[in-house]
Protein backbone atom coordinates (compact mmCIF):
# COMPACT_ATOMS: atom_id res chain seq x y z
CA UNK A 1 0.00 0.00 0.00
CA UNK A 2 2.84 2.35 0.88
CA UNK A 3 4.49 1.58 -2.45
CA UNK A 4 1.23 2.36 -4.17
CA UNK A 5 0.86 5.65 -2.35
CA UNK A 6 4.46 6.54 -3.17
CA UNK A 7 3.85 5.67 -6.80
CA UNK A 8 0.70 7.73 -6.88
CA UNK A 9 2.40 10.63 -5.17
CA UNK A 10 5.20 10.50 -7.71
CA UNK A 11 2.67 10.41 -10.45
CA UNK A 12 0.76 13.38 -9.07
CA UNK A 13 4.00 15.34 -8.70
CA UNK A 14 5.00 14.45 -12.25
CA UNK A 15 1.57 15.47 -13.52
CA UNK A 16 1.76 18.76 -11.65
CA UNK A 17 5.20 19.44 -13.13
CA UNK A 18 3.93 18.76 -16.62
CA UNK A 19 0.96 20.99 -16.03
CA UNK A 20 3.25 23.72 -14.82
CA UNK A 21 5.72 23.30 -17.69
CA UNK A 22 3.21 22.66 -20.50
CA UNK A 23 1.61 26.10 -20.93
CA UNK A 24 5.03 27.78 -20.65
CA UNK A 25 6.38 25.68 -23.51
CA UNK A 26 3.36 26.29 -25.68
CA UNK A 27 3.93 30.04 -25.59
CA UNK A 28 7.59 29.74 -26.61
CA UNK A 29 7.36 27.41 -29.59
CA UNK A 30 4.90 28.59 -32.24
CA UNK A 31 2.86 25.35 -32.55
CA UNK A 32 1.73 24.37 -36.06
CA UNK A 33 -2.06 24.50 -35.87
CA UNK A 34 -4.53 23.00 -38.32
CA UNK A 35 -8.30 23.13 -38.45
CA UNK A 36 -10.75 20.26 -38.77
CA UNK A 37 -14.52 20.52 -38.88
CA UNK A 38 -17.07 17.77 -38.32
CA UNK A 39 -20.42 18.42 -39.97
CA UNK A 40 -23.31 16.11 -40.92
CA UNK A 41 -21.30 13.00 -40.22
CA UNK A 42 -18.28 14.03 -42.28
CA UNK A 43 -14.89 15.63 -41.67
CA UNK A 44 -13.72 18.73 -43.57
CA UNK A 45 -11.03 18.53 -44.87
CA UNK A 46 -10.68 14.79 -45.13
CA UNK A 47 -6.96 14.99 -45.71
CA UNK A 48 -4.62 16.96 -43.49
CA UNK A 49 -0.97 17.32 -44.48
CA UNK A 50 1.74 17.94 -41.93
CA UNK A 51 5.54 17.85 -42.08
CA UNK A 52 7.31 14.89 -40.49
CA UNK A 53 9.04 15.23 -37.13
CA UNK A 54 7.08 18.29 -36.01
CA UNK A 55 4.71 18.67 -33.10
CA UNK A 56 1.37 19.98 -34.25
CA UNK A 57 -2.10 20.77 -33.03
CA UNK A 58 -5.48 20.15 -34.64
CA UNK A 59 -8.35 22.37 -33.57
CA UNK A 60 -11.58 20.44 -34.09
CA UNK A 61 -14.99 22.05 -34.34
CA UNK A 62 -18.11 19.95 -34.33
CA UNK A 63 -20.82 21.86 -36.15
CA UNK A 64 -23.28 19.04 -35.55
CA UNK A 65 -25.99 18.05 -35.64
CA UNK A 66 -25.30 15.91 -32.61
CA UNK A 67 -22.03 14.89 -31.01
CA UNK A 68 -19.06 13.31 -32.75
CA UNK A 69 -16.11 11.35 -31.45
CA UNK A 70 -12.79 11.87 -33.15
CA UNK A 71 -10.96 8.58 -32.98
CA UNK A 72 -7.73 7.20 -34.35
CA UNK A 73 -6.28 4.00 -33.01
CA UNK A 74 -3.21 4.54 -35.19
CA UNK A 75 -2.55 7.78 -33.36
CA UNK A 76 -3.93 6.71 -29.98
CA UNK A 77 -6.49 9.50 -29.85
CA UNK A 78 -10.16 9.62 -28.95
CA UNK A 79 -12.13 12.70 -28.09
CA UNK A 80 -15.86 13.27 -27.81
CA UNK A 81 -17.21 16.61 -29.02
CA UNK A 82 -20.75 17.70 -28.29
CA UNK A 83 -22.50 19.67 -31.03
CA UNK A 84 -21.18 23.22 -31.35
CA UNK A 85 -18.02 22.48 -29.35
CA UNK A 86 -14.50 23.37 -30.40
CA UNK A 87 -11.56 21.58 -28.83
CA UNK A 88 -8.05 20.56 -29.76
CA UNK A 89 -5.61 17.67 -29.86
CA UNK A 90 -1.83 17.93 -29.76
CA UNK A 91 0.16 15.41 -31.77
CA UNK A 92 3.71 14.32 -31.05
CA UNK A 93 6.15 14.42 -34.00
CA UNK A 94 5.23 11.68 -36.48
CA UNK A 95 7.17 9.60 -38.98
CA UNK A 96 6.21 9.99 -42.67
CA UNK A 97 3.13 8.00 -43.60
CA UNK A 98 -0.65 8.04 -43.66
CA UNK A 99 -2.58 7.90 -40.42
CA UNK A 100 -6.31 7.34 -40.60
CA UNK A 101 -8.91 8.77 -38.26
CA UNK A 102 -12.67 8.41 -38.13
CA UNK A 103 -15.79 9.64 -36.38
CA UNK A 104 -16.91 6.96 -33.98
CA UNK A 105 -20.52 8.11 -34.16
CA UNK A 106 -20.59 8.11 -38.00
CA UNK A 107 -18.03 5.42 -38.81
CA UNK A 108 -19.26 4.86 -42.38
CA UNK A 109 -19.00 8.43 -43.62
CA UNK A 110 -16.77 10.35 -41.23
CA UNK A 111 -13.34 9.24 -42.35
CA UNK A 112 -10.15 11.15 -42.87
CA UNK A 113 -6.39 10.88 -42.85
CA UNK A 114 -3.36 12.77 -41.70
CA UNK A 115 -0.61 12.59 -44.30
CA UNK A 116 2.83 13.15 -42.84
CA UNK A 117 5.54 14.08 -45.34
CA UNK B 1 -31.44 1.30 -36.93
CA UNK B 2 -28.75 -1.34 -37.38
CA UNK B 3 -26.03 1.32 -37.49
CA UNK B 4 -27.31 2.71 -34.19
CA UNK B 5 -27.39 -0.78 -32.69
CA UNK B 6 -23.80 -1.51 -33.74
CA UNK B 7 -22.44 1.74 -32.31
CA UNK B 8 -24.29 1.28 -29.01
CA UNK B 9 -23.10 -2.33 -28.88
CA UNK B 10 -19.47 -1.25 -29.27
CA UNK B 11 -19.81 1.25 -26.46
CA UNK B 12 -21.68 -1.11 -24.13
CA UNK B 13 -19.29 -4.01 -24.72
CA UNK B 14 -16.59 -2.95 -22.26
CA UNK B 15 -18.96 -2.39 -19.35
CA UNK B 16 -20.79 -5.66 -20.12
CA UNK B 17 -17.57 -7.68 -20.06
CA UNK B 18 -16.50 -6.06 -16.80
CA UNK B 19 -19.86 -6.89 -15.21
CA UNK B 20 -19.57 -10.50 -16.45
CA UNK B 21 -16.12 -10.86 -14.88
CA UNK B 22 -17.19 -9.25 -11.60
CA UNK B 23 -20.22 -11.55 -11.38
CA UNK B 24 -17.97 -14.58 -11.84
CA UNK B 25 -15.38 -13.25 -9.40
CA UNK B 26 -17.99 -12.73 -6.71
CA UNK B 27 -19.61 -16.12 -7.12
CA UNK B 28 -20.91 -17.13 -3.70
CA UNK B 29 -20.64 -13.72 -2.06
CA UNK B 30 -23.77 -12.75 -0.21
CA UNK B 31 -26.07 -10.10 -1.68
CA UNK B 32 -23.89 -9.58 -4.71
CA UNK B 33 -26.90 -9.10 -6.97
CA UNK B 34 -27.86 -6.06 -4.90
CA UNK B 35 -24.38 -4.60 -5.12
CA UNK B 36 -24.02 -5.23 -8.83
CA UNK B 37 -27.46 -3.71 -9.51
CA UNK B 38 -26.63 -0.72 -7.34
CA UNK B 39 -23.41 -0.24 -9.32
CA UNK B 40 -25.27 -0.38 -12.64
CA UNK B 41 -28.03 1.99 -11.51
CA UNK B 42 -25.52 4.49 -10.11
CA UNK B 43 -23.50 4.18 -13.31
CA UNK B 44 -26.50 4.88 -15.54
CA UNK B 45 -27.46 7.91 -13.45
CA UNK B 46 -23.84 9.10 -13.56
CA UNK B 47 -23.73 8.57 -17.33
CA UNK B 48 -26.72 10.88 -17.75
CA UNK B 49 -25.06 13.53 -15.62
CA UNK B 50 -21.73 13.26 -17.46
CA UNK B 51 -23.47 13.49 -20.83
CA UNK B 52 -25.43 16.51 -19.64
CA UNK B 53 -22.26 18.27 -18.50
CA UNK B 54 -20.16 17.02 -21.44
CA UNK B 55 -19.50 20.56 -22.70
CA UNK B 56 -18.42 21.77 -19.28
CA UNK B 57 -16.16 18.79 -18.66
CA UNK B 58 -14.65 19.05 -22.12
CA UNK B 59 -13.90 22.78 -21.75
CA UNK B 60 -12.46 22.42 -18.24
CA UNK B 61 -8.71 22.66 -17.56
CA UNK B 62 -8.06 24.62 -20.75
CA UNK B 63 -9.60 21.99 -23.03
CA UNK B 64 -8.14 18.83 -21.54
CA UNK B 65 -10.92 18.23 -19.01
CA UNK B 66 -12.30 15.20 -20.83
CA UNK B 67 -8.92 13.44 -20.93
CA UNK B 68 -8.17 14.16 -17.27
CA UNK B 69 -11.69 13.08 -16.27
CA UNK B 70 -11.44 9.79 -18.18
CA UNK B 71 -7.94 9.08 -16.90
CA UNK B 72 -9.00 9.88 -13.34
CA UNK B 73 -11.98 7.51 -13.50
CA UNK B 74 -9.86 4.73 -14.93
CA UNK B 75 -7.03 5.13 -12.43
CA UNK B 76 -9.53 5.10 -9.59
CA UNK B 77 -11.00 1.86 -10.97
CA UNK B 78 -7.48 0.43 -11.23
CA UNK B 79 -6.90 1.10 -7.52
CA UNK B 80 -10.27 -0.49 -6.62
CA UNK B 81 -9.55 -3.59 -8.71
CA UNK B 82 -6.07 -4.00 -7.25
CA UNK B 83 -7.41 -3.51 -3.76
CA UNK B 84 -10.11 -6.12 -4.36
CA UNK B 85 -7.53 -8.68 -5.47
CA UNK B 86 -5.32 -8.12 -2.43
CA UNK B 87 -8.34 -8.14 -0.12
CA UNK B 88 -9.75 -11.35 -1.58
CA UNK B 89 -6.37 -13.05 -1.36
CA UNK B 90 -6.21 -12.12 2.29
CA UNK B 91 -9.76 -12.96 3.30
CA UNK B 92 -10.91 -15.43 0.66
CA UNK B 93 -10.25 -18.54 2.70
CA UNK B 94 -11.65 -16.96 5.84
CA UNK B 95 -14.82 -16.20 3.92
CA UNK B 96 -15.11 -19.74 2.61
CA UNK B 97 -14.83 -21.04 6.16
CA UNK B 98 -17.63 -18.79 7.28
CA UNK B 99 -19.92 -19.51 4.39
CA UNK B 100 -22.37 -21.24 6.72
CA UNK B 101 -22.45 -18.30 9.06
CA UNK B 102 -24.52 -16.05 6.86
CA UNK B 103 -24.20 -12.90 8.94
CA UNK B 104 -20.42 -13.07 8.91
CA UNK B 105 -20.32 -13.82 5.21
CA UNK B 106 -22.49 -10.80 4.49
CA UNK B 107 -20.24 -8.57 6.56
CA UNK B 108 -17.05 -9.80 4.90
CA UNK B 109 -18.53 -9.95 1.44
CA UNK B 110 -19.94 -6.46 1.50
CA UNK B 111 -16.53 -4.85 1.88
CA UNK B 112 -15.16 -6.45 -1.25
CA UNK B 113 -18.44 -5.98 -3.10
CA UNK B 114 -18.39 -2.24 -2.41
CA UNK B 115 -15.14 -1.90 -4.34
CA UNK B 116 -16.38 -3.96 -7.26
CA UNK B 117 -19.72 -2.14 -7.31
CA UNK B 118 -17.76 1.11 -7.64
CA UNK B 119 -15.79 -0.38 -10.54
CA UNK B 120 -19.02 -1.41 -12.27
CA UNK B 121 -20.54 2.01 -11.63
CA UNK B 122 -17.52 3.76 -13.14
CA UNK B 123 -17.42 1.48 -16.20
CA UNK B 124 -21.12 2.04 -16.86
CA UNK B 125 -20.74 5.78 -16.29
CA UNK B 126 -17.83 6.14 -18.71
CA UNK B 127 -19.21 4.03 -21.54
CA UNK B 128 -22.81 4.97 -20.83
CA UNK B 129 -22.21 8.69 -21.10
CA UNK B 130 -21.01 8.19 -24.67
CA UNK B 131 -24.09 6.10 -25.46
CA UNK B 132 -26.34 8.83 -24.06
CA UNK B 133 -24.52 11.50 -26.08
CA UNK B 134 -24.68 9.41 -29.22
CA UNK B 135 -28.38 8.57 -28.89
CA UNK B 136 -29.10 12.21 -28.15
CA UNK B 137 -27.25 13.07 -31.36
CA UNK B 138 -29.30 10.57 -33.36
CA UNK B 139 -32.48 11.99 -31.84
CA UNK B 140 -31.45 15.50 -32.90
CA UNK B 141 -30.51 14.41 -36.43
CA UNK B 142 -33.67 12.37 -37.02
CA UNK B 143 -36.40 13.85 -34.86
CA UNK B 144 -39.12 12.07 -36.85
CA UNK B 145 -38.22 8.52 -35.96
CA UNK B 146 -37.67 8.18 -32.23
CA UNK B 147 -38.92 4.58 -32.40
CA UNK B 148 -36.11 3.54 -34.73
CA UNK B 149 -33.53 5.15 -32.53
CA UNK B 150 -34.92 3.56 -29.40
CA UNK B 151 -35.12 0.10 -30.91
CA UNK B 152 -31.59 0.45 -32.30
CA UNK B 153 -30.32 1.52 -28.91
CA UNK B 154 -32.14 -1.30 -27.14
CA UNK B 155 -30.87 -3.87 -29.65
CA UNK B 156 -27.29 -2.67 -29.08
CA UNK B 157 -27.74 -2.71 -25.33
CA UNK B 158 -29.24 -6.20 -25.43
CA UNK B 159 -26.43 -7.56 -27.62
CA UNK B 160 -23.89 -6.11 -25.21
CA UNK B 161 -25.68 -7.66 -22.26
CA UNK B 162 -25.69 -11.04 -24.01
CA UNK B 163 -21.91 -10.87 -24.47
CA UNK B 164 -21.55 -10.05 -20.75
CA UNK B 165 -23.80 -12.99 -19.89
CA UNK B 166 -21.79 -15.32 -22.14
CA UNK B 167 -18.62 -14.17 -20.41
CA UNK B 168 -20.17 -14.95 -17.03
CA UNK B 169 -21.57 -18.32 -18.10
CA UNK B 170 -18.27 -19.25 -19.72
CA UNK B 171 -16.34 -18.43 -16.57
CA UNK B 172 -18.73 -20.48 -14.44
CA UNK B 173 -17.82 -23.54 -16.47
CA UNK B 174 -14.40 -23.41 -14.90
CA UNK B 175 -14.33 -25.70 -11.87
CA UNK B 176 -14.83 -23.79 -8.64
CA UNK B 177 -11.36 -24.83 -7.52
CA UNK B 178 -9.73 -22.78 -10.28
CA UNK B 179 -12.36 -20.10 -10.72
CA UNK B 180 -10.89 -17.83 -8.06
CA UNK B 181 -7.39 -17.99 -9.59
CA UNK B 182 -8.77 -17.32 -13.06
CA UNK B 183 -10.90 -14.34 -12.05
CA UNK B 184 -8.03 -12.92 -9.99
CA UNK B 185 -5.83 -12.96 -13.07
CA UNK B 186 -8.57 -11.53 -15.26
CA UNK B 187 -9.08 -8.66 -12.83
CA UNK B 188 -5.33 -8.05 -12.72
CA UNK B 189 -5.14 -7.85 -16.52
CA UNK B 190 -8.30 -5.72 -16.64
CA UNK B 191 -6.71 -3.26 -14.21
CA UNK B 192 -3.41 -3.19 -16.12
CA UNK B 193 -5.24 -2.51 -19.37
CA UNK B 194 -7.20 0.31 -17.75
CA UNK B 195 -3.96 1.85 -16.48
CA UNK B 196 -2.59 1.75 -20.03
CA UNK B 197 -5.76 3.41 -21.35
CA UNK B 198 -5.51 6.08 -18.67
CA UNK B 199 -1.90 6.72 -19.72
CA UNK B 200 -3.20 7.10 -23.28
CA UNK B 201 -5.62 9.82 -22.18
CA UNK B 202 -2.95 11.66 -20.16
CA UNK B 203 -0.63 11.44 -23.15
CA UNK B 204 -3.35 12.81 -25.41
CA UNK B 205 -3.76 15.72 -22.98
CA UNK B 206 -0.01 16.26 -23.27
CA UNK B 207 0.42 15.65 -19.54
CA UNK B 208 2.62 12.59 -20.06
CA UNK B 209 5.28 12.11 -22.75
CA UNK B 210 4.71 9.12 -25.07
CA UNK B 211 8.38 8.07 -24.45
CA UNK B 212 8.17 5.97 -27.61
CA UNK B 213 5.43 6.84 -30.11
CA UNK B 214 4.76 3.24 -31.11
CA UNK B 215 6.35 0.23 -29.44
CA UNK B 216 4.90 -2.21 -31.96
CA UNK B 217 2.14 -2.39 -34.54
CA UNK B 218 -0.21 -5.36 -34.61
CA UNK B 219 -3.11 -3.57 -36.29
CA UNK B 220 -2.62 -5.88 -39.29
CA UNK B 221 -3.43 -8.89 -37.09
CA UNK B 222 -6.18 -7.49 -34.84
CA UNK B 223 -7.32 -3.91 -35.42
CA UNK B 224 -8.13 -2.19 -32.18
CA UNK B 225 -11.38 -0.67 -33.41
CA UNK B 226 -12.76 -4.03 -34.56
CA UNK B 227 -15.19 -5.71 -32.17
CA UNK B 228 -12.64 -8.42 -31.39
CA UNK B 229 -10.02 -5.74 -30.78
CA UNK B 230 -12.35 -4.04 -28.34
CA UNK B 231 -12.99 -7.27 -26.47
CA UNK B 232 -9.25 -7.88 -26.24
CA UNK B 233 -8.70 -4.29 -25.12
CA UNK B 234 -11.05 -4.78 -22.19
CA UNK B 235 -9.90 -8.26 -21.25
CA UNK B 236 -6.13 -7.98 -21.52
CA UNK B 237 -5.57 -4.29 -22.30
CA UNK B 238 -4.77 -4.90 -25.97
CA UNK B 239 -3.59 -1.81 -27.85
CA UNK B 240 -2.48 -2.25 -31.46
CA UNK B 241 -0.09 0.74 -31.43
CA UNK B 242 0.94 1.12 -27.79
CA UNK B 243 3.19 4.01 -26.89
CA UNK B 244 6.07 3.55 -24.48
CA UNK B 245 4.25 5.17 -21.58
CA UNK B 246 1.24 2.86 -22.06
CA UNK B 247 3.44 -0.24 -21.92
CA UNK B 248 5.14 1.21 -18.84
CA UNK B 249 1.83 1.87 -17.05
CA UNK B 250 0.64 -1.61 -17.95
CA UNK B 251 3.77 -3.28 -16.64
CA UNK B 252 3.97 -1.21 -13.45
CA UNK B 253 0.30 -1.92 -12.63
CA UNK B 254 0.60 -5.63 -13.35
CA UNK B 255 3.78 -6.01 -11.28
CA UNK B 256 2.42 -3.85 -8.43
CA UNK B 257 -0.78 -5.86 -8.08
CA UNK B 258 1.06 -9.19 -8.17
CA UNK B 259 3.62 -7.96 -5.62
CA UNK B 260 1.00 -6.45 -3.32
CA UNK B 261 -0.95 -9.70 -3.44
CA UNK B 262 2.20 -11.62 -2.50
CA UNK B 263 3.17 -9.17 0.24
CA UNK B 264 -0.14 -8.50 1.91
CA UNK B 265 -2.26 -11.35 0.68
CA UNK B 266 -0.72 -14.12 2.73
CA UNK B 267 0.35 -12.11 5.78
CA UNK B 268 -2.74 -12.82 7.82
CA UNK B 269 -2.45 -16.62 7.97
CA UNK B 270 -2.24 -16.57 11.77
CA UNK B 271 -5.09 -14.11 11.76
CA UNK B 272 -7.45 -16.47 9.99
CA UNK B 273 -7.77 -19.02 12.74
CA UNK B 274 -8.90 -16.62 15.42
CA UNK B 275 -12.49 -15.97 14.47
CA UNK B 276 -13.18 -19.71 14.28
CA UNK B 277 -11.93 -20.25 17.78
CA UNK B 278 -14.01 -17.38 19.00
CA UNK B 279 -17.06 -19.03 17.54
CA UNK B 280 -16.37 -22.41 19.03
CA UNK B 281 -16.18 -21.17 22.62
Amino acid sequence: MRAMIARRTQFIVATALWLAAGPGLAVGEELLTLKLTARNGRFYPETIEVPAGTRFKIVITNEGPGPEEFESSELNKEKVLAAGVTSFLVFAPLKPGTYRFFGEFHPDTAQGRIVVK
Amino acid sequence: MLATAIIVFREVLEAALIIGIVLAATQGLARRANWVSAGIVAGVAGAGLVAWFADTISAALAGIGQEVFNAGIMLFAVVMLGWHNVWMKRHGREMAQHMRDLGQAVKLGSRSMTMLAVVIGLAVLREGSEVVLFLYGVAVAQPDSPGLMLSGGLLGLLSGAIVGLLMYRGLLRISSRHLFAVTTWMITLLASGMAAQAAGFLMQADLLPPLVQSMWDTSGIVAQNSVFGRVLQTLIGYVDHPSGIQVLFYAVTLISIVLLMRLYGSMSSSHKVQPIRAMET
